[in-house]
């Protein structure tokens, strides 16, 4: 039964890694991560998933002040960075998101840039809740995984 | 897992047979990804944050002077040295040149990565020496042709044991910044026989399928796609 529940919570995981696929919030990128996960390296996603949530926290507020400030150079400079981590994790939706913002810093589009602003944090929460959602499963499914093997012996 | 310092580095004693490379980002995301990359890739990694710190650790830096330089050895020989482009107070471009201008350090291949697809800022950078230029996203692909450029006889050797060619023999130069065949070098596919007579010819020992170039810089420069593309055609735009 325990295995059974850890087969659904598989499925869980994968149908939610296609729908995010599917909706472009990931690209494959995002596969390329996993596969640097290993045996030698077994928590290297979330760990790279954690600095990047943590940096990218603090490039929403420093960009929320610059723009307050009117400072549409160094907001460009933020989004560089914030491109390309964005981009090395494969967050399809908030690197494209990024690169709008970007061309609204260009044109000093103060309206423009506000509004990007605003679609970036939700794109960036709406990613963060999505990531957290898929770590819930695969710790459910590890879990439920190893305690199956006790169980087996067990029964036998 | 190194979280609060910005240089990470192997300790491990030297290992003659296998490559060291140096990684310059000031991005921790992207150096955390270009890491893992390259040890997965077997080699070892010197990840730093800025293109100071990257001469700093070849003995470059400002402190030294010139005689100096020559007699420095770094505690770990770099194969080679892979910078992104983007950074603040001196750009990979701008370490790119002071490396090419070292007596010492100028053999040792150094590769860009951008997250741009700017093909002024491509042949810059490959006019000032670069190896290779690679459009980020870095995947794995992309250090599987790099070692290719690296510490030819140990590597050639290496990749003959690993199966780790997957067909790509003498078309990976070919698919040498992949990015910008996308764009628009649509005659790199015209010019296959003379890259693959390149990559056969130079292995003395191991016949080798592996892409690798000789120690000589010739082969790499005419593998290069976008050198072939100025050769033979005079006009892009």
């Amino acid at each position: 039964m325990l295995g059974f529940g850890a087969d659904l919570l598989w499925a869980d995981m994968n149908r939610l890694l296609a729908f995010l696929f599917h909706q472009g919030v990931l690209d494959e990128q995002f596969l390329q991560l996993q596969q640097l996960q290993d045996e030698a390296s077994p928590n290297f996603v979330s760990e790279v998933l954690n600095i990047y949530f943590h940096e990218s926290e603090k490039l929403l507020t420093n960009l929320r002040g610059l723009l307050m400030e009117r400072d549409y150079k160094k907001m460009g400079v933020h989004l560089n960075q914030f491109m390309g981590s964005s981009s090395s994790i494969g967050a399809k939706r908030v690197t494209n998101v990024c690169v709008a913002f970007r061309a609204a810093t260009l044109q000093t589009n103060r309206a423009g840039c506000l509004r990007a602003l605003e679609m970036l944090e939700h794109e960036y929460c709406y990613l963060k809740n999505k990531l957290h959602q898929l770590f819930q499963i695969e710790q459910q499914r590890a879990l439920v995984a190893g305690v199956r093997y006790p169980v087996q012996n067990q029964n036998q | 897992m190194d979280t609060n310092g910005v240089v990470s580095f192997d300790v491990s004693p030297e290992d003659s047979h296998e490559v060291h490379v140096l990684a310059v980002d000031d991005s921790l995301v992207d150096r955390k990804v270009i890491e893992r990359l390259l040890k997965i890739s077997a080699c070892k990694v010197t990840a730093v944050d800025s293109g100071i710190r990257a001469l700093q650790f070849l003995g470059l830096d400002e402190q030294r002077r010139a005689s100096e330089s020559d007699s420095f050895v770094p505690s770990l020989k770099v194969d080679l040295i892979i910078t992104d482009y983007c950074m603040p107070e001196m750009t990979g471009y701008e370490l790119l040149k002071k490396i090419k201008e070292s007596t010492t350090f100028r053999e040792i291949p150094v590769v860009i990565m951008s997250s741009e697809n700017i093909l002024p800022r491509i042949d810059r950078c490959l006019e000032e020496g670069a190896e290779d230029f690679i459009v980020k996203p870095v995947k794995l692909s992309d250090v599987k042709r790099l070692k290719g450029y690296m510490t030819p006889r140990e590597v050639r050797e290496r990749s003959q044991e690993r199966t780790s060619v997957e067909g790509s023999g003498g078309g990976v130069e070919i698919n040498n910044k992949r990015k910008l065949e996308e764009q628009e070098i649509s005659d790199v596919s015209s010019s296959p026989p003379s890259i693959s007579t390149l990559s056969s010819s130079p292995s003395d020992s191991s016949p080798s399928p592996s892409p690798s170039s000789s120690p000589t810089s010739s082969p790499s420069v005419l593998a290069s796609p976008i050198r072939r593309l100025k050769m033979s055609s005079s006009t892009t735009d």
